[in-house]
């Protein structure tokens, strides 16, 4: 069988899927997790899912099993039972203080604010991994008419619940940070908080529609 | 048992082993930069090496102990003071009440840990109570050490035994960190990948908790230094596309779309924990296996350096 993960340092091991679509990649990749983090292998500290990829990261000292790796290696897998994620509705005010990179947005796509908004709401996001700072979603499915690359310098200070575009990506964050991406609009939703379980709202393979309030 | 933080010191923190598990989350693992010495100034104290103590970086607190306790400072060389007089780091210190320990400035190395009998009892955050302070969790109210804090030590055993650690821990800035090699080394020219394992880095001033910014003539990538965003370890050397080298830290992000020349063994996380802005280190790279090797040797050199005194 070809090996096809690798070794990150010596305690974590890599697996990456060559998809084409970068959901159909995800889609796998989260499959592939779940089959992982199903085992409640104690030696498995995280299994960390990115846009087309897992990282298993074990204790330190602790060898791979055998169940693992054959996972990492399965060539095919069945991800048609892929909605076992759950729904969830962000209302966002768009424009204004509220999505001060709203006009450039559209500028950049050739729409009106109005098409870029529309463009925003019509399509069904995936939580493709969470990333950046805590609960920050990388949502998959942005319309590629209002994709945009980030801004050249960051902004300092992001406000909370800032709904974003970052190239291919849409993502909403959680918490002030600094921040590249172009911001159309905000949400009152919190995203983290560190004394729920699980802290993110939003888990990988989650669905997400954002509506106007 | 209760202390009171007189001054905080540079920046100080409550860490412990940190709380893995919480990537899918976009939580960083956190906990202490130098396992190793934190692990071995509980012993010192009798408490579980996991149990939390204060990070001390480049310049140290002093605290003032309400009530009679037993500590341990253990990591890099710093000037400790007990009530005015010097005292030994790397083994068990009782403390009387009304004492004031200074920890100072740092000779050799960046971090040490105080650990406290009974550890540092602050509410654990998703398992843990190392302080993760770009995300406002763990520790104090999710911060550094501020002045007029006051920290209690939870329960502990009535005996105490006396004991010792041979100085394991420290910073040696000509000694090789080592590495091994990628996930993406591929993604830079050879002439880079050359220049990574032979270069002299500066640390940057500009490293913290997140990442240890490196110095150097920026290397050259092959192609785009950005990839599809995937999940980082600590350790991890990642290249933006600017080519100078930023090795992860415990509060780094979770995942990262930067391309990442090697990934430093987990046996020498300590060596980075202990470089200084301003010191050179050079990388070298090692197998998976050699890694792993490296990584029992330093266990078993951790629990043999422990030397009961009574």
């Amino acid at each position: 069988m070809t090996q096809r993960w690798r070794w990150v340092g010596d305690r974590a091991l890599l697996r990456t899927f060559a998809e084409v679509d970068v959901i159909d990649a995800n889609r796998a990749a989260l499959a592939c997790r779940g089959e992982v983090v199903a085992l409640a292998l104690p030696d498995v500290e995280d299994v960390v899912p990115g846009a087309r990829s897992v990282l298993i990261v074990m204790r330190p000292g602790a060898e791979p099993s055998g169940d693992v790796l054959e996972i990492l290696d399965a060539d095919a897998r069945d991800t048609r039972s892929g909605r076992a994620g759950r729904d969830h509705q962000i209302p966002v005010r768009y424009g204004g203080d509220d999505g001060p990179d709203l006009a450039d947005v559209a500028r950049l796509s050739k729409l009106s604010p109005a098409q870029v908004v529309a463009a925003h709401q019509a399509a069904e996001y995936v939580v493709g991994f969470i990333g950046f700072a805590p609960g920050f979603p990388y949502l998959l499915g942005l319309d590629p008419s209002i994709a945009t690359p980030r801004l050249e310098t960051p902004r300092v200070r992001v406000p909370p619940g800032s709904v974003g575009i970052g190239g291919g990506y849409a993502g909403i964050y959680p918490a002030a940070t600094p921040g590249g991406w172009r911001l159309i609009g905000r949400t009152d939703v919190a995203l983290f908080d560190p004394l729920r379980d699980p802290p993110a709202l939003l888990s990988p393979g989650d669905r997400v529609r954002f509506v106007a309030r | 048992m209760t202390m009171r933080v007189v001054s905080p010191g540079a920046f100080t923190t409550i860490q412990d082993l940190g709380r893995p598990g919480w990537a899918s989350s976009g939580v960083p693992p956190s906990g202490a930069m130098d396992q190793p010495a934190l692990r071995a100034a509980n012993l010192l104290v009798g408490n579980a090496e996991s149990t939390a103590a204060l990070e001390i970086t480049l310049n140290g607190p002093l605290i003032e102990f309400v009530d009679a306790a037993a500590v341990a400072v253990v990591g890099a060389l710093f000037e400790v003071e007990l009530d005015g007089e010097p005292v030994f780091m790397n083994e068990t210190l009782p403390v009387q009440a009304g004492s004031v320990l200074r920890i100072g400035k740092a000779r050799a190395g960046c971090r040490a840990y105080l650990a406290v009998r009974g550890g540092i009892d602050v509410p654990a955050v998703l398992g843990s109570r190392s302080t993760y302070a770009p995300g406002g969790i763990g520790g104090p109210r999710g911060r550094a050490l501020q002045t007029h804090d006051f920290l209690r030590a939870g329960p502990a055993a009535s005996h105490l035994a006396m004991r010792r650690i041979k100085p394991i821990v420290g910073s040696n800035p000509t000694e090789a960190v080592r590495a091994v090699p990628g996930p993406q080394e591929n993604a830079f020219t050879a002439r880079a990948l050359e220049k990574f394992w032979a270069t002299e880095f500066r640390v940057s001033p500009r490293s913290d908790r997140a990442g240890m910014r490196l110095e150097c003539e920026p290397l050259a990538h092959a192609g785009s230094a950005d990839l599809d965003p995937e999940g980082v370890v600590t350790g991890a050397v990642q290249v933006p596309g600017d080519g100078l080298p930023i090795v992860l830290g415990p509060d780094g992000p979770a995942t990262g779309g930067y391309v990442k020349i090697a990934t430093v063994i987990t046996a020498d996380l300590p060596v980075i924990a202990q470089a200084r802005p301003g010191d050179t280190l050079r990388f070298v790279p090692v197998d998976v296996e050699r890694a792993r090797s490296a990584w029992r040797d330093r266990e078993r050199a951790l629990f043999e350096s422990i030397e009961e005194l009574e």
